[in-house]
Protein backbone atom coordinates (compact mmCIF):
# COMPACT_ATOMS: atom_id res chain seq x y z
CA UNK A 1 0.00 0.00 0.00
CA UNK A 2 2.79 2.32 1.34
CA UNK A 3 4.53 2.03 -2.43
CA UNK A 4 1.33 3.23 -3.97
CA UNK A 5 1.27 6.68 -1.96
CA UNK A 6 4.37 8.59 -3.90
CA UNK A 7 1.94 7.62 -7.05
CA UNK A 8 -0.88 8.88 -5.58
CA UNK A 9 0.57 12.24 -4.98
CA UNK A 10 2.25 12.79 -8.33
CA UNK A 11 -1.48 11.72 -9.50
CA UNK A 12 -3.03 14.07 -7.46
CA UNK A 13 -0.45 16.72 -8.88
CA UNK A 14 -1.00 15.66 -12.19
CA UNK A 15 -4.67 15.65 -12.05
CA UNK A 16 -4.92 19.25 -10.27
CA UNK A 17 -2.13 20.95 -12.09
CA UNK A 18 -2.37 19.94 -16.26
CA UNK A 19 -5.39 20.73 -17.25
CA UNK A 20 -3.99 21.70 -20.13
CA UNK A 21 -5.48 23.18 -23.79
CA UNK A 22 -6.03 20.20 -26.23
CA UNK A 23 -2.89 20.82 -29.03
CA UNK A 24 -5.25 21.33 -31.78
CA UNK A 25 -7.65 24.05 -30.09
CA UNK A 26 -6.52 26.76 -31.47
CA UNK A 27 -4.94 25.18 -35.02
CA UNK A 28 -6.82 24.60 -38.09
CA UNK A 29 -8.18 21.55 -38.29
CA UNK A 30 -8.15 19.32 -42.18
CA UNK A 31 -12.12 19.83 -41.87
CA UNK A 32 -11.94 23.40 -41.55
CA UNK A 33 -12.62 24.44 -45.24
CA UNK A 34 -15.26 21.95 -45.87
CA UNK A 35 -16.93 23.42 -43.10
CA UNK A 36 -16.49 26.95 -44.07
CA UNK A 37 -18.15 25.96 -47.68
CA UNK A 38 -20.90 24.70 -45.53
CA UNK A 39 -21.18 27.59 -43.72
CA UNK A 40 -21.05 29.91 -46.37
CA UNK A 41 -23.37 31.30 -49.11
CA UNK A 42 -22.75 34.13 -51.26
CA UNK A 43 -25.26 36.55 -52.27
CA UNK A 44 -24.85 38.97 -55.56
CA UNK A 45 -25.16 42.22 -54.05
CA UNK A 46 -22.86 45.32 -52.36
CA UNK A 47 -25.49 45.80 -50.07
CA UNK A 48 -24.00 44.77 -46.95
CA UNK A 49 -26.32 46.13 -44.24
CA UNK A 50 -29.22 44.93 -46.25
CA UNK A 51 -27.89 41.68 -46.12
CA UNK A 52 -27.19 41.76 -42.17
CA UNK A 53 -30.77 43.20 -41.79
CA UNK A 54 -32.22 40.50 -43.36
CA UNK A 55 -30.17 38.17 -41.22
CA UNK A 56 -31.18 39.85 -37.81
CA UNK A 57 -35.42 39.27 -39.32
CA UNK A 58 -34.18 35.80 -39.63
CA UNK A 59 -32.88 35.19 -36.63
CA UNK A 60 -36.21 36.59 -34.96
CA UNK A 61 -38.09 34.15 -36.84
CA UNK A 62 -35.94 31.56 -35.41
CA UNK A 63 -36.88 33.13 -32.08
CA UNK A 64 -33.38 34.17 -31.19
CA UNK A 65 -32.59 37.23 -29.78
CA UNK A 66 -29.86 39.52 -30.81
CA UNK A 67 -26.86 39.66 -28.14
CA UNK A 68 -24.30 41.90 -29.73
CA UNK A 69 -24.01 43.40 -33.05
CA UNK A 70 -21.29 45.57 -35.12
CA UNK A 71 -22.57 46.44 -38.89
CA UNK A 72 -18.82 48.00 -39.59
CA UNK A 73 -17.81 44.83 -39.23
CA UNK A 74 -20.60 42.65 -40.58
CA UNK A 75 -21.30 40.80 -37.12
CA UNK A 76 -24.59 39.62 -35.66
CA UNK A 77 -24.11 37.54 -32.66
CA UNK A 78 -27.62 35.83 -30.86
CA UNK A 79 -28.80 33.33 -28.32
CA UNK A 80 -32.02 31.55 -26.98
CA UNK A 81 -32.62 29.11 -24.26
CA UNK A 82 -34.78 26.31 -25.11
CA UNK A 83 -35.89 22.62 -23.42
CA UNK A 84 -33.58 19.77 -23.78
CA UNK A 85 -35.44 17.45 -22.95
CA UNK A 86 -35.65 13.96 -24.96
CA UNK A 87 -37.74 11.35 -24.51
CA UNK A 88 -35.63 8.25 -25.52
CA UNK A 89 -33.52 9.70 -22.37
CA UNK A 90 -36.31 10.44 -20.19
CA UNK A 91 -37.22 6.59 -20.52
CA UNK A 92 -33.55 5.35 -20.16
CA UNK A 93 -33.31 7.52 -17.05
CA UNK A 94 -36.44 6.36 -15.70
CA UNK A 95 -35.34 2.26 -16.24
CA UNK A 96 -32.07 2.76 -14.73
CA UNK A 97 -33.13 4.59 -11.48
CA UNK A 98 -35.85 1.57 -11.50
CA UNK A 99 -33.29 -1.01 -11.32
CA UNK A 100 -30.82 0.96 -9.67
CA UNK A 101 -33.01 2.57 -7.30
CA UNK A 102 -31.01 6.17 -7.55
CA UNK A 103 -32.21 9.23 -9.33
CA UNK A 104 -30.26 9.59 -12.91
CA UNK A 105 -30.25 12.80 -13.89
CA UNK A 106 -31.70 14.08 -17.65
CA UNK A 107 -30.90 16.76 -20.12
CA UNK A 108 -33.11 19.78 -19.05
CA UNK A 109 -31.86 22.85 -21.11
CA UNK A 110 -29.74 24.02 -23.40
CA UNK A 111 -28.11 27.90 -24.34
CA UNK A 112 -28.10 28.02 -28.34
CA UNK A 113 -25.82 30.43 -29.58
CA UNK A 114 -25.27 32.01 -33.23
CA UNK A 115 -23.23 33.98 -35.21
CA UNK A 116 -23.55 35.74 -38.81
CA UNK A 117 -20.44 37.20 -40.42
CA UNK A 118 -20.66 39.27 -43.33
CA UNK A 119 -17.89 40.43 -45.64
CA UNK A 120 -17.43 41.79 -49.28
CA UNK A 121 -16.04 39.55 -51.71
CA UNK A 122 -15.13 39.29 -55.46
CA UNK A 123 -12.76 41.19 -57.41
CA UNK A 124 -14.57 44.51 -56.83
CA UNK A 125 -16.98 43.16 -53.85
CA UNK A 126 -19.71 42.65 -56.36
CA UNK A 127 -21.39 39.48 -53.54
CA UNK A 128 -21.72 39.32 -50.11
CA UNK A 129 -20.52 36.24 -48.23
CA UNK A 130 -22.84 35.16 -45.39
CA UNK A 131 -21.26 32.39 -42.81
CA UNK A 132 -23.07 31.57 -39.59
CA UNK A 133 -21.93 29.42 -36.80
CA UNK A 134 -23.93 27.39 -34.12
CA UNK A 135 -22.74 26.12 -30.97
CA UNK A 136 -24.99 24.67 -27.87
CA UNK A 137 -24.13 24.06 -24.14
CA UNK A 138 -26.30 21.53 -22.60
CA UNK A 139 -27.47 21.81 -18.89
CA UNK A 140 -28.87 18.26 -17.05
CA UNK A 141 -31.59 17.99 -14.30
CA UNK A 142 -28.82 18.42 -11.63
CA UNK A 143 -27.73 21.95 -13.56
CA UNK A 144 -23.98 20.37 -14.97
CA UNK A 145 -23.23 21.24 -18.14
CA UNK A 146 -23.44 17.51 -20.49
CA UNK A 147 -22.97 18.76 -23.72
CA UNK A 148 -21.17 22.02 -25.28
CA UNK A 149 -20.26 21.61 -28.96
CA UNK A 150 -20.37 23.37 -32.25
CA UNK A 151 -23.57 22.02 -34.55
CA UNK A 152 -22.32 20.33 -37.78
CA UNK A 153 -25.24 19.10 -39.15
CA UNK A 154 -24.78 19.90 -42.63
CA UNK A 155 -28.87 20.29 -42.94
CA UNK A 156 -29.26 22.68 -39.95
CA UNK A 157 -26.73 24.96 -42.27
CA UNK A 158 -29.00 24.24 -45.53
CA UNK A 159 -32.27 24.73 -44.47
CA UNK A 160 -30.47 28.11 -42.57
CA UNK A 161 -29.86 29.46 -46.08
CA UNK A 162 -33.19 28.83 -47.22
CA UNK A 163 -34.52 30.68 -44.92
CA UNK A 164 -31.80 33.36 -45.09
CA UNK A 165 -33.03 33.50 -48.96
CA UNK A 166 -36.56 33.85 -48.20
CA UNK A 167 -35.77 36.90 -45.10
CA UNK A 168 -33.22 38.49 -48.20
CA UNK A 169 -36.88 38.34 -50.28
CA UNK A 170 -39.33 39.20 -47.70
CA UNK A 171 -37.31 42.44 -46.21
CA UNK A 172 -36.93 43.25 -50.10
CA UNK A 173 -40.63 43.40 -49.92
CA UNK A 174 -40.95 45.09 -46.78
CA UNK A 175 -43.07 42.37 -44.70
CA UNK B 1 5.20 7.80 10.53
CA UNK B 2 6.29 7.21 6.81
CA UNK B 3 2.65 7.11 5.88
CA UNK B 4 1.87 10.20 7.47
CA UNK B 5 4.51 12.24 6.16
CA UNK B 6 3.59 11.42 2.60
CA UNK B 7 -0.25 12.27 3.48
CA UNK B 8 1.03 15.62 4.73
CA UNK B 9 2.41 16.13 1.28
CA UNK B 10 -0.05 15.06 -0.49
CA UNK B 11 -2.57 17.14 1.40
CA UNK B 12 0.44 20.39 1.35
CA UNK B 13 0.43 19.70 -2.18
CA UNK B 14 -3.15 20.25 -2.85
CA UNK B 15 -2.59 23.66 -1.63
CA UNK B 16 0.12 24.67 -3.50
CA UNK B 17 -1.13 23.81 -6.74
CA UNK B 18 -5.18 24.23 -6.00
CA UNK B 19 -5.22 27.26 -3.91
CA UNK B 20 -4.48 30.57 -5.26
CA UNK B 21 -5.85 34.10 -3.58
CA UNK B 22 -8.93 35.82 -5.18
CA UNK B 23 -6.46 38.67 -5.84
CA UNK B 24 -4.13 36.35 -7.57
CA UNK B 25 -6.82 34.68 -9.34
CA UNK B 26 -8.36 37.98 -10.43
CA UNK B 27 -5.07 39.83 -11.98
CA UNK B 28 -3.62 36.80 -12.76
CA UNK B 29 -0.18 38.24 -11.10
CA UNK B 30 1.45 34.97 -11.16
CA UNK B 31 2.85 35.92 -14.92
CA UNK B 32 5.12 38.21 -16.41
CA UNK B 33 3.44 41.39 -18.36
CA UNK B 34 6.08 41.79 -20.47
CA UNK B 35 6.50 38.21 -21.33
CA UNK B 36 2.89 37.47 -21.65
CA UNK B 37 2.76 40.27 -24.24
CA UNK B 38 5.62 38.99 -26.51
CA UNK B 39 3.69 35.44 -26.26
CA UNK B 40 0.12 36.84 -27.23
CA UNK B 41 1.12 39.85 -29.75
CA UNK B 42 2.54 40.00 -33.49
CA UNK B 43 2.98 43.05 -35.66
CA UNK B 44 1.58 42.90 -39.37
CA UNK B 45 2.95 45.35 -42.07
CA UNK B 46 -0.64 46.78 -43.18
CA UNK B 47 -2.91 49.59 -41.77
CA UNK B 48 -6.31 48.75 -42.93
CA UNK B 49 -7.59 48.00 -39.18
CA UNK B 50 -10.73 47.08 -40.51
CA UNK B 51 -9.77 44.61 -42.72
CA UNK B 52 -7.34 43.10 -39.98
CA UNK B 53 -10.53 42.72 -38.08
CA UNK B 54 -12.49 41.23 -41.03
CA UNK B 55 -9.77 38.52 -40.98
CA UNK B 56 -9.58 37.86 -37.18
CA UNK B 57 -13.05 37.18 -37.54
CA UNK B 58 -12.67 35.31 -40.11
CA UNK B 59 -10.15 33.02 -38.78
CA UNK B 60 -11.80 32.28 -35.62
CA UNK B 61 -14.44 31.23 -37.53
CA UNK B 62 -12.14 28.92 -39.36
CA UNK B 63 -11.19 27.56 -35.55
CA UNK B 64 -14.58 26.62 -34.84
CA UNK B 65 -15.07 29.97 -32.36
CA UNK B 66 -18.42 31.80 -32.20
CA UNK B 67 -18.12 35.70 -32.40
CA UNK B 68 -19.39 37.06 -29.55
CA UNK B 69 -19.04 40.70 -29.85
CA UNK B 70 -16.97 42.81 -32.51
CA UNK B 71 -16.26 46.94 -32.09
CA UNK B 72 -14.17 48.27 -34.95
CA UNK B 73 -13.96 51.83 -33.23
CA UNK B 74 -11.87 49.94 -30.40
CA UNK B 75 -10.36 47.68 -32.37
CA UNK B 76 -11.48 44.51 -30.69
CA UNK B 77 -13.15 41.18 -31.10
CA UNK B 78 -14.47 38.12 -28.45
CA UNK B 79 -15.31 34.75 -29.55
CA UNK B 80 -15.93 31.06 -28.01
CA UNK B 81 -15.09 27.82 -29.48
CA UNK B 82 -17.60 24.55 -27.48
CA UNK B 83 -15.78 21.28 -28.21
CA UNK B 84 -16.42 19.61 -25.19
CA UNK B 85 -14.14 22.10 -23.83
CA UNK B 86 -14.63 26.13 -23.45
CA UNK B 87 -12.00 28.20 -24.95
CA UNK B 88 -12.50 31.98 -24.50
CA UNK B 89 -10.40 34.35 -26.98
CA UNK B 90 -10.46 38.08 -27.35
CA UNK B 91 -8.28 39.85 -30.13
CA UNK B 92 -7.41 43.68 -30.03
CA UNK B 93 -6.33 44.96 -32.77
CA UNK B 94 -4.55 48.83 -32.87
CA UNK B 95 -1.80 51.08 -35.03
CA UNK B 96 1.40 50.75 -34.30
CA UNK B 97 3.58 53.63 -35.38
CA UNK B 98 2.63 54.70 -39.54
CA UNK B 99 2.83 51.43 -41.06
CA UNK B 100 1.60 48.40 -38.87
CA UNK B 101 -0.97 46.56 -36.71
CA UNK B 102 -0.73 45.38 -33.14
CA UNK B 103 -2.84 42.31 -33.27
CA UNK B 104 -3.09 41.09 -29.58
CA UNK B 105 -5.22 37.78 -28.62
CA UNK B 106 -5.79 36.35 -25.12
CA UNK B 107 -7.31 33.46 -24.07
CA UNK B 108 -8.77 31.13 -21.27
CA UNK B 109 -8.98 27.76 -21.78
CA UNK B 110 -11.89 26.34 -19.50
CA UNK B 111 -11.27 28.19 -15.74
CA UNK B 112 -7.48 28.68 -16.38
CA UNK B 113 -5.74 31.21 -18.76
CA UNK B 114 -3.80 30.37 -21.83
CA UNK B 115 -0.17 31.14 -20.97
CA UNK B 116 1.34 28.69 -23.12
CA UNK B 117 3.05 29.66 -26.32
CA UNK B 118 2.17 27.41 -28.86
CA UNK B 119 -2.15 28.00 -28.99
CA UNK B 120 -0.93 31.40 -29.46
CA UNK B 121 2.01 30.67 -32.32
CA UNK B 122 -0.61 28.00 -33.94
CA UNK B 123 -3.78 30.78 -33.68
CA UNK B 124 -0.80 33.35 -35.61
CA UNK B 125 -0.03 31.04 -37.80
CA UNK B 126 -3.84 30.42 -39.05
CA UNK B 127 -4.18 34.20 -39.14
CA UNK B 128 -1.01 34.46 -41.14
CA UNK B 129 -2.24 32.38 -44.10
CA UNK B 130 -5.32 34.35 -43.79
CA UNK B 131 -3.66 37.55 -43.73
CA UNK B 132 -1.68 36.55 -46.73
CA UNK B 133 1.13 38.82 -44.61
CA UNK B 134 4.15 37.71 -42.26
CA UNK B 135 2.97 38.16 -38.26
CA UNK B 136 6.59 39.78 -36.83
CA UNK B 137 7.46 39.49 -33.31
CA UNK B 138 6.40 42.47 -31.89
CA UNK B 139 9.48 43.15 -29.80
Amino acid sequence: MRRFLPLLLIGTLIVIGCRTIPKDALSLSPESFAQRQMQTRKYETKDEAKILAACAGLFQDMGFNLDESETKLGVISASKMRSAVSAGQQVGAALLTILTRTSHPTDKQQKMRVSIITRPVGEHGEYISVRVTFQRIVWNTHNQVTKSESLADPQIYQEFFDKLSKSIFLEAQAI
Amino acid sequence: MKFKSVLFLIIFSLFVVGCASTQQRLLDSDSSQVQLRSIQTRAFDTTDKEKTLRTVIATLQDLEFVIDKADLTLGTVSATKLKSYAVRITVTVRPRGETQLLVRANAQYNLEPITDPQPYQQFFAALEKAMFLTAHQAD
